[in-house]
């Protein structure tokens, strides 16, 4: 009797674009040999929501309030680079109170985002009763950011040249109060996640990212430094007040003195960032110079003066995840702006999954996952729709595409 | 230490809980039958959390005031505001609404206002609790 050979030792597992381990649409597709990932290819696309097409019917003020519905979680971040790519392109300067009031919103942001990556980060290894932990510290900063703002979520803070509301002497008590109680907390939870056996089981030596892997696929944010890349936009530009703060590169050497680029540098990365947050805040609110806060009042002159801008800006700023990069181009005969593009971090830090997860086994695929701190709904910039049979294009197909146009111009 | 978070989880268990438990301490098996039953006294609300000052919530809007400059419109990022011209007042969908209160900033004479009021649920989006003119 002839036996068959089975020649097929890899399999393929679809992951996504809707699955229970991921909290948002992306679709990964697996060569498995084994327990072992062999290779992945990570498709996008499934959020897409044209904002930046609905920029085209809006006034510059509208689209901040556009720009902060791109992320939640980033909700400070994606309006203060639209405005500084405005500022760019229309020669406007904020005053500089205002300034240091934007280094504390984007701080405390910067906080509540990685309060929060903790938490999701715990859960996915199984360890609910941190998460539990850490989303009772964040509910502090949100209702901080409440009393800031007047929202907990939607901030509606950032304006052109400058921010709208002021921090007054009565309200620096509730400020420091929720400082301390973080700072108190922070120990507790620094112990938790760099002592705990279970999370250092599951994190080390998992996921790595080498560094010449984080430079050659552009990675951004504490996703880059914890493979010991020196890149932040807080100290490469100094926008904003960081040039009159104290503040210099963190890398997870700082504590423990080596740089593995796995999931605990990771971990450590941003529980350091969370200590350098919370020093940044207590500077500016020390350092906090007097005077306006907003340089251009009234709302319909700032307008005015938009309209006839003609040129183009680029706005940069680190984002909890990384750099988030605005361009905005005004053609100076319509209100709303001729293009406005946005880059959101987790564009970069896409890829460098690939290297992470391969080798790894599928049980390290949500913690890998979420080790980047993904948010897809800011990501998906392009997606590519005709009629109802493509979705996507291909290398070859644009090239075919790109052949015809040649040959018909040709005619 | 081997398991960091044990002490914790021990101290937790004779504090209270960090959740208000609004509206009932368990949920309510129907939300409308619990909400008519708070209505005639029979069942007691757990209240909300109090919002902050300057919390951006309903708007209020002082008709008299009102000059219909129709600024509020130019400036709303979700299109909320109607103009009614043969008034030369303004009509808000709450519905719409996404609580920016750019209106309340760019208005000439401070017509428009925040309140506290946030709980605005409701099934249908041109009910009159969603309208405010």
């Amino acid at each position: 009797m002839k036996q068959t050979a089975t020649t097929k030792t890899s399999y393929h597992i679809p992951v996504g674009p809707i699955h229970p381990a991921l909290k948002e649409p992306v679709f990964f597709e697996f060569e498995i040999e084994g327990e072992r990932i062999v290779d992945v290819d990570v498709k996008l696309g499934h959020v897409h929501r044209g904002i930046e097409w609905a920029s085209r019917k809006r006034n510059p003020i509208q689209i901040l309030y556009l720009a902060e519905r791109i992320c939640g979680i980033c909700s400070f971040c994606h309006p203060a680079a639209f405005t500084l790519a405005v500022e760019t392109a229309a020669d406007i300067q904020a005053p500089e109170r205002a300034e240091y009031l934007r280094v504390i919103q984007g701080e405390i942001e910067r906080i509540t985002s990685h309060v929060l990556w903790a938490g999701v980060a715990a859960h996915e290894i199984g360890f609910d009763t941190v998460l539990f932990l850490t989303w009772q510290m964040r509910e502090k900063l949100m209702d901080l950011t409440e009393y800031l703002c007047g929202n907990r979520v939607t901030k509606g803070i950032m304006t052109i040249g400058g921010i709208r509301r002021d921090i007054t002497e009565d309200m620096i008590p509730k400020i420091t109060d929720t400082l301390n109680y973080l700072k108190d907390n922070f120990e507790k939870l620094r112990k938790i996640f760099l002592d705990d056996k279970t999370i250092r089981m599951r994190s080390q030596g998992v996921g790595i990212l080498t560094k010449e892997n984080a430079l050659k696929l552009c990675a951004v944010g504490p996703t880059t430094r914890a493979s010991g890349v020196k890149k932040d936009v807080r100290v490469d530009t100094s926008y904003f007040a960081y040039g009159d703060l104290d503040i210099d590169f963190i890398t997870p050497d700082v504590l423990t003195n080596e740089v593995n680029g796995d999931v605990y540098d990771r971990i450590i990365q941003r529980l350091l960032e969370v200590k350098q947050s919370i020093g940044l805040i207590e500077q500016c609110l020390d350092t906090m110079p007097s005077g306006d806060i907003v340089v251009e009042p009234k709302i319909p002159k700032l307008l005015n003066q938009l309209k006839k801008v003609n040129g183009e800006g680029v706005g940069r700023h680190e984002a909890p995840r990384g750099e988030v990069i605005h361009y905005v181009k005004f053609d100076g005969e319509n209100e709303s702006p001729y293009t406005w593009k946005v880059r959101a971090p987790t564009y970069n830090n896409i890829l460098p999954w690939i290297p992470m997860l391969k080798g790894e086994q599928i049980a390290d695929i949500p913690i890998i996952a979420a080790s980047t701190d993904p948010c897809m709904s800011c990501t998906n910039r392009v997606a590519i729709a005709d009629g109802s049979k493509k979705y996507e294009m291909q290398k070859e197909e644009l090239h075919r595409l790109s052949i015809e146009k040649t040959r018909r111009l040709m005619k | 230490m081997k398991f960091s978070m044990l002490p914790q989880v021990f101290a937790q268990m004779f504090k209270k809980p960090f959740t208000n438990k609004f509206p009932a301490k368990y949920t309510p098996p129907s939300t409308t039958k619990f909400l008519e039953a708070v209505g005639a006294g029979k069942a007691k609300l757990i209240p909300p959390i109090e919002t902050p000052e300057g919390f951006r919530g309903k708007i209020q809007f002082d008709k008299d005031k009102c000059i219909g400059c129709n600024l509020c419109i130019k400036v709303c990022p979700s299109g909320a505001i109607e103009s009614k011209p043969e008034e030369k007042k303004i009509k808000i969908y709450l519905a719409r609404c996404t609580f920016c209160s750019q209106c309340n900033d760019v208005c000439p004479v401070n017509c428009l206002s925040m309140s506290n009021e946030f709980l605005l649920a409701d099934a249908d989006k041109y009910s009159k609790d969603l309208i405010v003119e």
